[in-house]
């Protein structure tokens, strides 16, 4: 971030001192933030596009089929293929819906799984805003894509849609209290709510002193809380086996009504928060840019592998677990989830004050 | 002017706006919306306020879960404009009269507390201040007891609305998930091997052994 800063003052500054006078800092400022979001969003954008070919060539790998081949070598051009496709589509509203809100419900939902990018520490320091409260931020930021849910389902005008919307809106409340409550584990270990000091503390301990850091970071101590976050983002991203918002073949979701470049805009939020919730999963409990062992270098190539890694892990479920049925789900998130994470906030509290405390 | 104060006079016009949008719009789900705009502009002035926990905590509850329940309730009840309008003319009077109570008190709170310069009263803090560490401070130290207190509140409102819906134990069969876990393949179905090519297999398939 440091570097866009130089290269823009060195490439502007002439220009910008003579054009804006006395305004120049602040405009450079907001102008240095443009061209940062757009480094952040234009790779995640191209990440996304391809995800969607990952999975279909994993999930076609894992079914012994090639998956798709056809457009460009190896199906490399098939994103853009698609994506031009849905270009091309028409939008159509259906009569009696509420039209304005109707087109602004995938904006609800892809906004804030884009806007919550801007909190996420790449590496050290590599973040483009670093607040305090970062974590909670982000928890603000990402409970907002409900609404893109609820509002499609209800201004569709259309039955299923609308009772789909509520189905998935329930589900992804009911599963940010589980994963609420993971995050607070995380909190209370890492004694701060800021993402980069969160990954700092995880550096730090018994096992990163004697250059196995990959034992120091939150996952083997909040195992339980590890695996109950990884649940409840797949339930969280609407992705099977909890994927009840498409279920296209026996329950049909909120996004029914929508065609063309409005359903891609609710299927690049799908795979947008996929990332998002991969990242913090790596950022939270597997150390985000820490390297695993002392003796090779920290790095943003970290992130990455391990970010592929619970990608991959989530294409593999889709291909492996048939569908939840819906009460069962909830059942899931509120009988099983919420109880253990409760219980291990006692644990830790407890640990955490014992002499045996790891977190020192 | 500074930049600051123009941010704060936007979001002021934005909170009055969707403030008086909320009950004036005749569509519900539209004047629920204008609510959660009306909570976002509060959250940026609370920012301004470098009251960053508030404004953080204030869209996290309220725009994350509280106005989406809002947004269910009104969607499933599909109230009519007309409807709503009913007996506006009778409850006037103790509206107005409860309105303007509120003006008045919140008149008397504004007026006493803060003089005309009370933005250069607040304190300003650093940089390298959290207002999280504080808050948190706060609460588990000085208000220990209140805030103990409101989550004894809220406890009791979420044990009242789990007994005011619960009606007993439904009649009828309902699945049980853990025992369904533990059914065995071999309690539901038989594998039978049989042979197709010798002579006789047909009668194997009507059932026989």
């Amino acid at each position: 971030m440091r570097v866009i800063d130089d290269v823009l003052a060195f490439v502007l500054g002439g220009i910008g001192e003579r054009v804006f006078g006395t305004m120049w800092p602040s405009v450079f400022i907001a102008l240095a933030t443009l061209v940062k979001i757009a480094c952040i969003v234009a790779p995640l954008m191209l990440s996304m596009a391809y995800l969607t070919l990952l999975e279909r060539k994993i999930i076609g790998w894992m079914q012994a089929r090639l998956g798709p081949n056809r457009v460009g070598p190896f199906g490399l051009a098939q994103p853009l293929a698609d994506g031009l496709k849905l270009l091309f589509k028409e939008i159509v509203i259906p009569s009696g819906a509420d039209k304005w809100v109707f087109l602004a419900a995938p904006v609800f939902a892809i906004a804030p799984a884009l806007a919550a990018w801007a909190l996420v520490p790449f590496d050290d320091g590599l973040v483009l805003a670093d607040v305090n409260a970062g974590l909670l931020t982000l928890m603000a930021i990402t409970s907002i894509g409900v609404y893109g849910v609820i509002l499609a389902g209800w201004s569709s005008n259309s039955r299923y849609a609308f009772l789909g919307g509520m189905r998935s809106a329930a589900q992804l409340i009911s599963y940010e209290v589980a994963m609420g409550l993971a995050l607070v584990v995380v909190v209370m270990v890492s004694n701060s709510l800021n993402l980069g000091d969160i990954v700092r503390s995880q550096g730090k301990g018994l096992f990163a002193d004697a250059g196995f850091s990959v034992f120091s970071w939150n996952w083997l101590p909040l195992f339980p809380v590890f695996i109950v976050y990884l649940v409840s983002i797949v339930a969280e991203t609407n992705r099977a086996p909890f994927d009840m918002a498409e279920g296209e073949s026996e329950i049909i979701g909120f996004h029914l009504e929508y065609s063309g470049l409005a359903f891609a805009l609710f299927y690049m939020a799908e795979y947008a928060s996929m990332i998002l919730c991969s990242t913090l999963a790596a950022l939270l409990f597997l150390g985000g840019w820490l390297s695993p062992f002392g003796f090779v270098p920290d790095g943003f190539h970290w992130l990455f592998v391990k970010v592929f890694v619970i990608l991959t892990g989530f294409l593999w479920i889709r291909a492996t677990f048939p569908r939840y049925r819906y009460d069962q789900v909830m059942r899931l998130g509120w009988k099983v989830f919420i109880p253990i994470t409760l219980l291990w906030t006692l644990v830790v509290g407890a640990w955490m004050m014992s002499p045996l405390s790891v977190w020192k | 002017m500074e930049f600051k104060t123009f941010v704060f006079y936007f979001l002021a016009m934005t909170l009055i706006y969707a403030a008086a949008r909320v009950v004036t719009l005749r569509n519900p789900v539209h004047a629920a919306l204008h609510l959660v705009l009306a909570f976002f502009s509060a959250s940026g002035v609370w920012m301004l306020l470098e009251a960053e926990f508030l404004a953080v905590a204030l869209v996290f509850v309220y725009v994350g879960s509280v106005a989406v329940l809002f947004l269910f309730v009104v969607m499933m009840f599909d109230v009519g404009a007309d409807h709503l309008r009913e007996g506006f003319r009778k409850n006037l009077p103790v509206a107005a009269l409860v309105a303007s109570l509120m003006l008045i008190e919140m008149g008397c709170t504004l007026w006493l507390r803060f003089s005309t310069s009370a933005e250069r009263a607040l304190p300003h803090a650093g940089a390298g201040y959290s207002n999280v560490k504080v808050v948190g401070r706060l609460l588990f130290t000085q208000y220990a007891y209140p805030f103990e207190l409101a989550s004894v509140v809220l406890l009791t409102g979420v044990v009242a609305a789990v007994a005011l819906t619960l009606r007993g134990r439904r009649a009828g069969r309902s699945a049980n998930p853990s025992e369904q876990t533990l059914v065995n393949p071999r309690d539901r179905i038989r594998v039978v091997e049989m042979r197709l090519d010798r002579p006789g297999a047909e009668n194997d398939l009507k059932g026989g052994e």
